[in-house]
């Protein structure tokens, strides 16, 4: 019996898969301008992040520059117990977490409140001009802002020291020689570079939200602060879980710019300013120390990877919706 | 849009004014200090109104444009070779993936949506462009690494062809005899210049600012640097100098700090030129490029 169907069967499965690789084949031709449209991105692609991804195997190896990177020797877990012998790796780790937790909370509370207020102004010239001047700061480069930190701080001359201290009667302060004010100064940088883009974002979807809500809940007697709480919070929940995710997924990340450039690369400041970016940099680019940034690199990496993955998994159990993936 | 209360308008105009002053201010004390001659400036320090006002700055910049002039140039020239790369490889890459009959779509998607979520970092990324395919010392250190093609923008794009060019269209067209190029050059193209805006400004501005692509990929070749690597550079030169009275850095080899100012002020300009131009752009693009999809 089966073999009378398999012998049945047989030939109808041959012209199956002949018509099947003929429709195949018709359907390749026929998108075979989109397939190369993709091929400049996925030449790009491969060459920017897929190569390095494979790469991230050198934090087990000994550089060898004349064996080539993927045939140099093995070392196991070498690069990395050499790592965990430096302290400043340590203290860089512990402050790209801090400076990251202090950043996704201040930050996105600071770009909300923006958005609201950007939302509820009614006249329309103070709607525009003060979305075109928050977005100014996003336009400069951490190496000009900078420059503008650096004319604040200025121990001899700066803005701070010859007027606002001089004005409270404080003594100078050697900002670029004391750690201990750098968490600070460093937060208040950042809000200043990233507000006025984060809260675009968050304005942008406020502006999708169905203003029969609003509506509904002024004819219900809501306040202004009902309206907030109940209907605009509510309208953003899919924006606000969505970036703090992402930026969750990057809390072993740091902007390079801000901690390389803002703090004049100062060897004072290591302590407060140093996150796994600039310490990568310093150990790769000036020390030539390949087995400490890469084993640095590689936990970077392989950390945020887990750590987007375990909060988007939360995410989907709380609410599928706004799940990322 | 909320109603509001009387109090809570008056709070809103406050804080937004509050905004608006704190943005501007530093990058006022920036134009300032460019404004006040050197002596001044030394004596009484940085101002917000020049004690002494004087465009010296500004005619030295004029008189040293050999070297200030060459580096601005390299930017511009780095920036337009790199955005319209970027923008032709993110319309190309986008397009595709927004025709949802494409066979394999998800394929590529992942590919693209992977590259977001896990990266091999600075030193496996270094040593692919410094050994595999080696842009070290050339320009196209500058242009190639990490800024030539990017994951979001090609995303926030998709999803802009998929929200807001209907199917129909591409229907319609195909019926007319036209061809995939065809419906990208004369359709999609012409149906999506808030979204293409939005990328090229923000290209431009990732170009125009980075100065890291130069650290990590020019070490001897500082002819090629770009006017935010001269204004690095700089700085790196007179905190040097600062620090080691006796150095071997030529303190006339560095420009004064009236004239460093001035420079930061022209290396922003072409972005608040243009800035302007593609801000009506850049909300509506930002709206309809971030709906989820």
């Amino acid at each position: 019996m089966s073999t009378m169907q398999s012998a049945v069967k047989a030939p109808m499965t041959d012209l199956e898969k002949q018509r099947r690789k003929a429709k195949r084949k018709k359907l390749f031709i026929q998108f075979l301008p989109l397939y190369i449209m993709l091929i400049p991105g996925l030449v790009y692609l491969i060459l920017n992040n897929y190569l390095p991804m494979a790469g991230l195997v050198i934090a087990f190896k000994k550089i060898d520059y004349s064996k080539g990177i993927f045939a140099s020797p093995w070392v196991g877990f070498k690069n990395f117990t050499y790592l965990f012998n430096n302290p400043d790796a340590l203290k860089a780790m512990r402050n790209t977490v801090l400076y990251n937790l202090t950043f996704i909370i201040l930050g996105n509370i600071m770009a909300i409140t923006v958005a609201i207020a950007l939302d509820t102004v009614k006249k329309k010239f103070l709607k525009n001009f003060s979305q075109v001047i928050i977005l100014l700061p996003y336009l400069l480069s951490t190496v000009i802002v900078s420059y503008i930190v650096y004319a604040f701080l200025n121990p001899t001359n700066g803005f701070m020291n010859n007027t606002i201290l001089k004005a409270f009667d404080v003594a100078k302060i050697k900002w670029y020689n004391e750690p201990k004010y750098w968490p600070y100064i460093l937060t208040i940088v950042y809000l200043w570079m990233s507000t006025g883009y984060s809260s675009i974002l968050y304005y942008s979807t406020i502006i999708g939200i169905d203003k029969s809500l609003y509506e509904a809940a002024v004819t219900d007697g809501a306040t202004t602060w009902d309206q907030i709480v109940h209907v605009t919070l509510p309208g953003l929940k899919y924006t606000i879980i969505t970036l703090v995710l992402l930026a969750v997924g990057r809390i072993c990340f740091s902007d390079f710019g801000l901690f390389y450039q803002i703090p004049q690369h100062s060897g004072l400041l290591y302590e407060t300013t140093q996150t796994i970016d600039t310490f990568v940099y310093r150990a790769l680019l000036e020390l030539n120390d390949v087995g400490r940034s890469s084993a640095a690199g590689f936990l970077q990496s392989i950390l945020g990877f887990i750590l987007v993955f375990l909060a988007n998994m939360l995410v989907s159990k709380i609410d599928k919706q706004s799940a990322l993936f | 849009m909320i109603s509001t209360s009387k109090g809570f308008t008056v709070f809103v105009y406050v804080f937004l004014i509050f905004l608006i002053l704190c943005c501007v201010i530093p990058f006022w004390l920036l134009i300032a200090s460019s404004l006040t001659s050197e002596t001044t400036l030394l004596q009484n320090g940085y101002s917000l109104v020049p004690r002494e006002f004087s465009l010296s700055a500004y005619k030295y910049l004029w008189t040293a444009k050999e070297s200030i002039g060459r580096a601005y140039l390299m930017s511009v020239l780095i920036s337009a070779v790199g955005v319209s790369a970027n923008v032709l490889m993110c319309i190309l890459f986008a397009y595709p993936l927004s025709r949802q009959d494409l066979p394999g779509r998800s394929v590529f998607s992942f590919l693209l949506f992977f590259t977001m979520l896990f990266n091999g970092g600075l030193v496996p990324t270094y040593l692919v462009y410094t050994n595999i395919v080696n842009v070290k010392d050339s320009f196209w250190g500058l242009v190639v690494p990490y800024l030539l093609f990017n994951p979001f923008m090609v995303i926030m794009m998709r999803t802009y062809f998929t929200s807001s060019i209907p199917g129909e269209v591409l229907e319609a067209a195909k019926i007319d005899g036209a061809n995939e190029v065809r419906c990208l050059t004369s359709i999609v193209v012409p149906m999506s210049k808030p979204i293409i805006a939005t990328v090229g400004l923000m290209t431009l501005i990732a170009y125009w600012n980075n100065w890291t692509n130069g650290i990590y990929f020019l070490t001897t070749r500082t002819e090629l640097y770009g006017i935010q690597n001269y204004l690095n550079d700089v700085m790196n030169k007179a905190t040097f100098l600062q620090n080691h009275s006796n150095g071997m850095i030529n303190a006339r080899d560095i420009p004064n700090v009236s004239v460093r100012m001035a420079i930061a002020v022209v290396a922003v300009i072409p972005l608040l030129v243009l800035y302007p131009f593609f801000q009506k752009y850049f909300v509506k693009g930002v709206t309809l490029g971030s709906v989820k999809g």
